[in-house]
Formats: structure tokens, sequence, C-alpha cells
């Protein structure tokens, strides 16, 4: 479930991603300008949401990985075992994240 | 346990009653030793409610036809003891979940049955039956991997607590797919590449999310989900041409 | 087709879990004081190995992310197939051809 909305959240954003460093065609002026509007700090939770999406999203896709294309002894307990550390190690990166920019 | 009448401990039972549109109707029924949850619908049916509706065969674990949702899980009634499952002093029981509910706590298995159909589950023999019957190795790899899966009763426990088949009944389900499973595995049957295909198919393999719940439900602890890793495994090398 | 994209998915996951893990850490480093277009462009530009690993960024995500969002739209809407399945595929283009535009921009 996690996985999938995430999934979807970064589909939606990737193409904004592109467009943004699309500016730079313009020369470093255009994307310098589109990156100001990155130092507000709603902009910054934003950014701080995306980070976590893929964060989120590649630890959940790992655990699918590992579930689906290894042989695991315990194969059931073992399978809804793996969401919390995932997502606890998604909000290392978010923490990381958060430091970094504040 | 609440209520003591005539020095015997009571239970109380909310027994899903009517289809879609009908009520829990609660029942009391005498607490006794290792009494099962089919032993206390029978006990309903029998002494306060001659029309409820259920469905029973063997009693033992054997038929898979007395699968109910209890407090809220698919479960074999017959071999659930009730003081294992009960909450707060009270049994609930509806018929089970993801199939379209007849009357009372049975509900109309052929949209169950179909999935088997469309997963490629029936057998056919490599062998005609005048041939000796097939060597078939016990110790081989792909003997062993059908062997885990193939004790499944039909019960629809799997099939009830999934949560993929709730959102999407186009879903074939872990109890087809695990019987796909079992064939692919199988030298003696001749549709193997056929049976893979089906079990590949539009809401075939690739729906499951692996969840677990299958594996987690399924009263004879067999692991649908690890069949279904199985042929996802294979999707990426094809079926061997040889077992 | 079923089986093949999900063979396709999958195989495009490995490819994008190292990516994605250089990725974030570039983004936790980077992001200290502020991003600047300077610093990001004197990172990326004529540099072989960016442009290499951003290209085959978007061309993976072209492929994972459309397969991923028609599975999404087959379960959880009641879109018609040849609906979902023209969406998706103008969700690949439309990552293609904005991520290599963005690629070229920074390299």
């Amino acid at each position: 479930m996690g996985h999938r909305l995430s999934g979807i959240g970064l589909a939606i954003f990737l193409p904004f991603h592109f467009l943004l460093l699309g500016t730079a065609l313009e020369g470093a002026e255009g994307l310098e300008a589109a990156l100001a509007f990155t130092d507000s700090p709603l902009v910054k939770i934003a950014e701080w949401g995306l980070v976590m999406l893929l964060a989120l999203h590649f630890f959940f896709g790992l655990r699918v990985l590992l579930l689906e294309l290894t042989r695991w002894p315990n194969h059931s307990e073992t399978l809804g075992n793996w969401v919390l550390p995932g997502a606890i190690a998604s909000a290392f990166v978010g923490i990381i994240f958060l430091l970094q920019i504040f | 346990m609440k209520a003591i009448q005539n020095s015997e401990q009571l239970l109380s039972v909310r027994i899903w009653r009517g289809k879609k549109d009908g009520r829990f109707v609660t029942y009391q029924v005498p607490v006794r030793d290792n009494q099962t949850v089919l032993d206390v619908v029978t006990e309903v049916q029998r002494l306060h409610e001659p029309g409820l509706s259920y469905r029973f065969a063997c009693r033992v674990g054997v038929c898979g036809s007395c699968a109910m949702m209890v407090n809220g899980k698919p479960r074999w009634t017959c071999r659930t003891h009730v003081n294992k499952v009960i909450d707060e002093d009270v049994l609930t029981i509806e018929p089970l979940r993801n199939l379209p509910h007849i009357k009372d706590l049975v509900c109309d298995m052929a949209p169950f049955i179909d999935t088997w159909q469309k997963a490629g589950a029936p057998f056919s023999s490599t062998q005609t039956r005048s041939q000796p019957p097939a060597k078939v190795d016990p110790e081989s790899p792909t003997r062993r991997a059908a062997d885990a899966s193939l004790q499944c009763i039909n019960c629809g426990v799997c099939y009830s607590a999934c949560d993929v088949v709730n959102w999407n009944r186009d879903y074939l389900g872990p109890a087809a797919l695990n019987r796909a499973w079992t064939l692919v595995n199988d030298v003696r049957h001749s549709k193997r590449q056929q049976t893979f295909d089906m079990a590949f198919s539009e809401g075939g393999c690739g729906s499951c999310h692996s969840h677990g719940n299958c594996t987690r439900h399924c009263p004879i602890e067999l692991s649908p989900s690890e069949s279904i890793a199985g042929l996802k495994r294979l999707a990426f090398t094809g079926l061997p041409k040889e077992l | 087709m079923e089986r093949r994209l999900f063979v396709v998915q999958r195989l495009t996951a490995m490819i994008l879990a190292p990516l994605v893990i250089i990725h974030l850490g570039l983004i936790l480093v980077a992001v200290r004081d502020g991003l600047t277009a300077a610093e990001i462009l004197a990172r990326t530009q004529g540099s072989v190995f960016w442009a290499i690993f951003y290209g085959l960024f978007v061309l993976v995500v072209a492929i994972h992310a459309p397969i991923g969002v028609r599975k999404v739209l087959k379960e959880w809407t009641e879109l018609e197939d040849s609906t979902i399945n023209s969406f998706c595929w103008m969700l690949a283009l439309l990552l293609l051809v904005l991520g290599f535009r963005a690629v070229a921009a920074v390299v």
C-alpha cells in the first residue's frame, strides 16, 4: 500500500522535476531563478516529502524484490516483518535530509 | 464468561442471518470443553434456530466445506476451538468474505471454483491408461516443490483472506495459483506451459502483492505466497523443458 | 504480455535500486547550505559519468513508472484497459522527452 502510493506520488512529481532541470537549457540563470523558489520553508517541507517518497518506494521495493525472488525458510513470517524496518530506514533518511536543509 | 445459568457458563454468539442486507442475531450457547466453532453453530441450529443455513460435511478438517469468518478472520470452523478465538466473551460468525452470500452462513463458492479453471488447474496426463505409471523421483526438486503445496482442501479461506481478491475480483487468488504451481512442477502434466501461461495471464500471479494473508490464514499451513513467488521466479527464466 | 511486463518491471527495479541509492546519497550531501545552479552545473557539465548516470536513470524510470501506474489504474479504477494503456504510453513518452531534455540541459 505504502509502496504503491509512494510510487504514484513519484510518477506525478517526476515530470515537474524534469521541467525544472530543463530550465537550465536557457542558461544557468534560468535554473538559478527556479531554485530561488526552493528557499521558502513550505517548499522545503514539500521537498522533504519527495525525499521520503523516494526512500519509502526504494525500501518497500527492495522488500518486494527480496521476498519474491529469493527463497526464505519462513516465508510467511518474513513477509510482514519487513514493512516496519523499511519505514524506519526511510524516516532515518528523512531526518538526515531535514538536518541538512535547516 | 458473564451469564451463568443452570450452573452452566453461557457464550454469546452473534450469527449473521439473511443475505447481504441481513443482520446479526445473538444466541446463548453453553460453554463446553473442547468446543469448536462448528459445534456452536450446530448447537444453535439444532436447539435455537432450525432455519439457520450453514455448510459442513466431515467435521474433521478434510473436506474444506465449513469455512466461515470467525471474529473477522476466515477459519475452518470444525478445527477451530472456541477458546482460541473468543474475543471478550463474544463469538461473531459470518459467511466468508469475497464471495457472494446466499443465505446466513452459506456462500456461493462458484466464483472461487471458477478461478481454478482460469489458472489452468485441470490435470492432463502425458500418458494413457494403458501405459505403466510414470516414475517420479520423490527427491527431485520439482517434486518436492509440488509436494509442499499439494495438500490444499479447497476451503476458500485464503481466497477470503486475500486483500487483492477483495479489491479486484478478476484476480485468480492464492488457491488457484498454488494449484498451478503444483502442476507446473509435475512431470506427468502434459500442459505445463499452458498452465503457466494461464497462471500468469491477466489477473494472474503478476497481481499478487505478497501481503501473505493467504499463508497466514491457511488452516493446513500451506504457503500459497511461496508458490506464487515460485511462479514469479519462473517468469524470468521460462519453464525448463525437462523437469 | 502480463508476464513480460512483470519481468521488465522487476529488472528495471533492480537497475534503479543502486541508482536511487546514489541519487539519495547525493541529495543528502548536496542540499547542505542550499542548492545553487552553479553548484549543480559545475558537478554535471561535461561529466561523462553523470551524463550516463542520469541518462540511464531517465530511460529506466520511463519504463518502470508507466508499468507500475498501469497496474495501479487497472486494480483501482474502472477505466477501460485501452484507455489505461494509452495513458501509460503517454506517461512514458512524457517522462522520456522531459527527462532527456533535463539531462541535456545539465550536462
